[in-house]
């Protein structure tokens, strides 16, 4: 019913501006990834693999990586273990109070990130208001000073922002279970214990998957937590790539950097959609 | 009913699930009530218990012209933001749901890319495009930055708009002798009065705190997220839970407003469920 210059109309604008400002700006990282840079801190348009040898080489590269995938997993694996009851207590026991309380755990979201990151800092610090409630009711005479400035620290507040991210696939996903084969399960004789492993759970995981790529991704790539929380065990990759970006002015480097973090993304989306799509029902 | 019947299938369960839903809010809200309670507190931020009540720190705030020239910036950065990503962002969801064309399937994946890439390389790419071609960052780097990046909200809240529009309405339109232009504006654009007004609601916030790529693209000019950034590098400054206090208010009331005008519109998905299910699912 749409005639060709409808369809042109509505299609090329996006067409071009997509292709001018997201496309060519990650092909020009790409091309960035194969230059260098020279003593007299002017960009090399000359095309080798030196940047991805480094990667490899150099121990500190690989190893933040390494770390930052760890932090993510753990924030990842807390979020689904915090969001995961949430959002079964929310679909089958909450009743009426439903849409209530998802509204209050969307709520958080929109206080400003960073300046929940820095709340936590102001309650783990050496003075901050957990030190002092411990030293106040005598539990503790010192500051414990683990609490801040440690990847302990960048996965607690990471967690804090992350759970209603991971919630809402899988609420959703709870949501979309026919409560009949609940209903089933359970007339057929299943206990409350197995009807959640054999039929409640396995119909959830498509948005258990989601979360969890929500949460793993958003993390692995965050920079403010670890620069205001982590110190300096608590790094994380992409502080190396905002400090080649500015200090130690290596855009070629950051940009391997950033490049295989890219790769790393999008071949994680890749293979939740083709997971979620195998354990979808409908 | 419902209630009744789950209460039993559950037992004891439900207590324990109970518990960890409190435990988890108690969680999400706790740095949220600490931000609000030390903003009144005379000694600043840290210390238990906190006392000598104060607006000490409001007084400041208000007196803090770096601070209000970022907010008036970043309102600015968001207001033109939701303008290009809901002008491209409407159409982009009309080619998607309508048209057929070479490289739809990676146009579609593209838009989306900047909602679940880290926002640094969607940053660190801009301003290397930027650098090639001699501009300069300023407020208007940043504003086409947020605007690209957000096309992905609008486009995602406009097709599931789309997705539940009768087409009916159109092909009438069509029939009576409309021409396509007059159709859009008259038919298929009042009919999505709902989305675009959520996905404009969830773009101006997501723009206000945006600060990945803000961070590569900033010129002179702070945004208001950038302002306190610099300032939390410099140390721990009470304002800074003044302010978050005084923008989680305003959230609060934009929450409200917006959960009531869908109330009166009936239903529907919830925006973030929407956004999930287009970056996850295989919506088209």
């Amino acid at each position: 019913m749409f005639s060709r210059a409808y369809k042109a109309a509505v299609t090329l604008p996006p067409l071009v501006w997509v292709t001018v400002f997201l496309l060519i700006p990650y092909l020009l990282m790409f091309c960035y990834s194969f230059w260098s840079v020279s003593e007299s801190q002017a960009i090399v348009h000359s095309w080798n693999l030196v940047n991805y040898g480094d990667l490899l080489r150099v121990d500190v590269y690989w190893q933040t990586l390494l770390r930052s995938m760890w932090i993510a997993a753990r924030v990842t694996i807390f979020s689904l273990l915090l969001g995961y009851p949430l959002a079964y207590f929310l679909s089958f026991s909450a009743g009426r109070k439903k849409d209530l309380l998802y509204q209050l755990v969307i709520i958080p979201l929109w206080v400003s990130y960073l300046v929940r990151a820095y709340a936590w800092k102001t309650i783990l610090g050496s003075d901050g208001v957990l030190n002092t409630l411990l030293q106040y009711v005598h539990l503790t005479k010192h500051p414990l000073e683990f609490l801040l400035y440690s990847p302990f620290a960048v996965v607690l507040t990471l967690t804090h922002i992350y759970t209603p991210f991971a919630f809402l696939p899988i609420y959703a996903a709870l949501e979309h279970i026919p409560r009949n084969l609940v209903e089933a399960s359970h007339d057929l004789g299943a206990t409350p214990g197995q009807t959640f492993w054999k039929v409640i759970l396995p119909l959830s995981i498509p948005g258990v998957v989601a979360g969890a790529t929500f949460a793993f991704v958003l993390s692995l790539g965050d920079f403010l937590a670890p620069l205001l929380l982590g110190g300096p065990s608590g790094i994380m990759i992409s502080n190396i790539v905002v400090s080649l970006f500015g200090a130690a002015y290596n855009w070629p480097l950051g940009a391997a950097i950033s490049f295989c973090m890219l790769l790393l993304v999008v071949s994680l989306l890749f293979f939740s959609e083709r997971l979620e799509k195998k354990w979808s029902f409908s | 009913m419902e209630l009744l019947v789950t209460d039993t299938k559950f037992g004891s369960g439900s207590r324990w699930l109970l518990l960890h839903a409190l435990s988890v809010f108690a969680f999400l809200y706790l740095p949220i009530v600490i931000l609000i309670l030390y903003s009144f507190n005379r000694e600043g931020v840290g210390g238990f218990p906190p006392h000598h009540l104060t607006l000490d720190w409001y007084r400041t705030l208000f007196a803090d012209e770096a601070i209000w020239d970022s907010v008036l910036n970043s309102l600015q950065v968001a207001f033109a933001a939701v303008v290009i990503s809901l002008t491209l962002g409407v159409p982009a969801a009309l080619a998607v749901e309508r048209a057929q064309f070479p490289g739809k399937a990676v146009f579609r994946r593209l838009v989306l890319l900047p909602l679940i890439l880290p926002g640094i390389i969607t940053g660190l790419s801009l301003s290397m495009l930027f650098k090639v071609i001699g501009t300069n960052t300023s407020l208007t780097t940043i504003i086409l930055g947020h605007g690209t990046a957000l096309i992905s909200v609008a486009t995602t809240e406009v097709f599931a708009g789309l997705q539940k529009l009768d087409r009916a309405q159109e092909e009438a339109s069509l029939d009576l002798g409309a021409n396509y232009w007059q159709t859009f504006w008259r038919i298929t654009l009042p009919n999505l009065k709902l989305p675009i007004i959520g996905a404009a609601l969830l773009i101006f916030t997501l723009s206000m705190d945006e600060i990945a790529v803000s961070f590569f693209l900033i010129g002179r000019d702070n945004t208001l997220p950038l302002e306190i950034w610099g300032r939390l590098r410099r140390g721990i400054t009470p304002e800074i839970n003044a302010v978050s206090t005084v923008i989680f208010v305003f959230s609060l009331v934009a929450i409200v407003l917006w959960y009531r005008l869908r109330m009166r519109a009936e239903g529907g998905a919830d925006a973030g469920t929407e956004i999930a299910q287009a970056i996850e699912g295989d919506a088209a």
